[in-house]
């Protein structure tokens, strides 16, 4: 059986309206990603100037040289293997590829059954913390759980504010201080209304910073160990947000944010662009930090929790609609 | 610092050409492959690359460089013409001429747009202007209070209409009002927007028929991977842009993005961004940022000597 068939299959198990969400946020990845793979994979033959193209694509779509050259010496490997000859039968190896990268460990959120759970979202300036946090929130409301927003960002113009709009559109409150206070005092306290008020999420907010700072890092490492020192096994998540539209430098933001937080996960924002997001292979395979939402837009509602098979699915959706058609 | 990584890539691979005394074509094929890679990993658009590297290897194995007495130096000044070349060549300069002169930013979510607005706005006052900074973006939450913290930081007035009016309607009051109180520039924040956004982008393209801006700034973020060449040919189409600035260069990108945009939209990168402070802004030096990538300090004198 095809791989195509297969994940078609296996996202049907699903709802179709998170199929639906996926197709659409990322209809237009799809369309320049798999849109540029047509040339390819309608060649008369698989050689080296085949593998050479899809190379470039694959660097085009930020996956970066090494991941790539891996990715496609895995190919030549499975067409030697199954002794494939036409180009059209690539494609489902690759999309197979691609799920077993990014499927490579479990994805799901580790949630404390019986307490408060703490997640901190980390990441550099404008990548979408802020957004991700309100969507977060919105979705474990929507799950029926209590839940609390810490304001740890005092740095940056405004960004208070706009994480109180963000309370105040989905409807829970946020703890915080006045701008340029201490960003550890602000999660501290965060932490004890949490546990007055018998809260389930505690999301905490942190102002955006550039890897390389080290003073900023220092100060995130403190927030970090206040988290652990006053709620045992916390941070429960520490999550990375990525912007989809970021180059190769991401993989040096995985890097050292896991270093001085020890990362459990990624948010893999604005996947709703033309940006593929390519990196996040690159990160999975070296780094092993698995991607566990994707953001797919500015409202509340576009936050999905990532899901491979519905990922691969939807940047190949029209070749497979193409072969369960000719069927 | 920002372009470190390539800086070192790129001289390591050009690093084996410098001393020798005669060059073959095979070994400016080789260091083309490694300088091919080292623009790869830093995120210069691959068309970009495939370019440029054939166009430094027609050069590099003309006759000229090739039986030169310092072959080896002289490949490596071309490839520093080229990235010169592929940066802009010279400074470009703001063009204000119109009372008052109109900027408008634009770009992605987050590039740091409104942040800019600020810094900009400091930089041409200490060049004796009187700028107005007008909000722009009703979508955001808190932009507009993101855009007035800034500008009490760099003591400048902004005008806003709150979240309800359309950014034209606050574009062009904006301008009359700055017209009224007698500032000489204005600097026009917008929301953040995907290149491929249609309702989006035809708001721009309102709001630039309105105020017939005289400078429209594409504000990028220098950890732009690949895409950056797509969002920066989408927005010149379709507003015509007239410079671009880079951001967030204070990071360790290699700043790919910043070699790519000039190429593909001819426009010129006017301003780097350093910082989140008000006061890290620069205007850019191609030459001088050519030059530091490839280390020329030292290779420069070494050319002169020979
Ligand atoms: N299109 C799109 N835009 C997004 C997405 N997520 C966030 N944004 C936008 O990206 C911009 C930056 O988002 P923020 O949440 O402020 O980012 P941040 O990381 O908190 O920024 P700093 O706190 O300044 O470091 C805003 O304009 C958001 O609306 C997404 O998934 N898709
Ligand atoms: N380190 C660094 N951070 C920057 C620079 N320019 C902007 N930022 C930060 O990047 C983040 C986003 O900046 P904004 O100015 O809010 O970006 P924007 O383009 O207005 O964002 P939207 O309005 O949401 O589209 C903020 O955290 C800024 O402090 C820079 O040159 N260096
Ligand atoms: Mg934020
Ligand atoms: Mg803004």
């Amino acid at each position: 059986m095809s791989f195509f068939k297969r994940l078609k299959e296996s996202v049907s198990r699903t709802k179709e309206s998170v199929t639906q969400k996926f197709k659409s946020g990322l209809e237009k990845t799809s369309a320049s990603l798999v849109g540029a793979m047509d040339s390819v994979f309608s060649r008369s033959k698989i050689d080296e100037d085949l593998y050479e193209e899809l190379e470039d694509i694959l660097i085009g779509a930020d996956v970066g040289v090494n991941t790539t050259m891996e990715i496609v010496d895995r190919l030549r490997a499975e067409v030697k293997e199954r002794k494939l000859k036409n180009p059209e039968e690539l494609k489902p190896l690759l999309s197979e590829i691609l799920v077993e990268i990014l499927k490579d460990g479990g994805s799901g959120m580790n949630l404390n059954p019986d307490g408060l759970t703490v997640i901190l979202i980390v990441g550099v300036n404008g990548v979408g913390k802020t957004t991700t946090i309100g969507k977060l929130a919105h979705h474990y409301r929507e799950e029926g759980k209590k839940v609390l927003l810490a304001a740890g960002d005092t740095f940056r113009a405004g960004a208070i504010e706009q994480l109180e709009i963000w309370g105040d559109r989905v409807g829970v409150d946020v703890v915080r201080h006045q701008a340029g206070s201490d960003p550890a005092a602000v999660i501290f306290d965060g932490i004890q209304a949490a546990r007055a008020r018998g809260v389930d999420i505690l999301l905490c907010d942190t102002a955006g910073r550039l890897q390389n700072k080290v003073n900023l890092m220092e100060e995130l490492k403190k927030v970090h160990r206040v988290i652990g020192r006053e709620v045992p096994d916390a941070p429960h998540e520490t999550l990375l947000v990525l912007d989809a539209t970021t180059g190769q430098n991401a993989m040096q933001q995985a890097k050292i944010f896991d270093e001085a937080t020890n990362l459990s996960g990624i948010v893999l924002t604005k996947m709703d662009g033309t940006a593929k997001g390519g990196i996040a292979l690159a990160i999975r395979r070296e780094l092993k930090v698995p991607v566990k939402w994707i953001g797919l837009g500015e409202k509340t509602d576009d936050l999905q929790p990532f899901d491979a098979e519905q990922f691969v699915h939807a940047l190949f959706v029209e070749d497979i609609e193409k072969e369960s058609k000719e069927e | 610092m920002a372009f470190e990584g390539l800086s070192e890539r790129l001289q390591s691979a050009l690093a084996k050409l410098r001393g020798k005394g005669k060059v073959s074509e095979a070994d400016v094929k080789a260091a083309m492959r490694e300088v091919r890679l080292a623009l790869l990993e830093a995120d210069v658009n691959y068309k970009v690359v495939k370019d440029f590297v054939s166009k430094v290897r027609e050069r590099a194995v003309g006759q000229e460089v090739l039986k030169s007495l310092t072959p080896g130096q002289q490949v490596i000044k071309v490839v520093n013409e080229e990235l010169t070349r592929l940066m802009g060549g010279t400074q470009s300069k703001l063009e204000l001429s119109s009372k008052p002169a109109v900027i408008m930013m634009v770009g992605l979510q987050g590039a740091g747009k409104t942040t800019t607005t600020g810094k900009l706005g400091r930089y041409l006052k200490k060049q004796n202007k009187r700028p107005l900074l007008v909000a722009g973006d009703v979508y955001r939450p808190a932009a507009i209070r993101q855009l007035e913290v800034l500008g009490e930081q760099v003591d400048l007035p902004v005008f806003s209409l709150g979240d309800k009016e359309s950014p034209v309607r606050i574009a062009e009051e904006g301008v009359a009002k700055a017209k009224e109180e007698g500032h000489d520039t204005v600097l026009v924040d917008t929301a953040g927007r995907l290149h491929i956004d249609g309702k989006m982008m035809e708001e721009l393209k309102a709001i630039k028929d309105t105020v017939r801006p005289d400078e429209i700034l594409l504000v990028v973020d220098a950890m732009t991977g690949q895409d950056a060449v797509n969002v920066a040919e989408s927005f010149n189409r379709e507003l015509g842009l007239t410079g671009v600035v880079l951001t967030k260069l204070d990071g360790d990108t290699r700043g790919g993005a910043a070699l790519s945009v000039k190429s593909v939209t001819d426009c010129p990168v006017k301003f780097v961004g350093m910082g989140e402070k008000v006061d890290a802004l620069e205007p850019f030096h191609p030459e001088r940022m050519a030059s530091r990538i490839l280390g020329m300090g030292d290779v420069l004198t070494l050319i002169e000597k020979a």
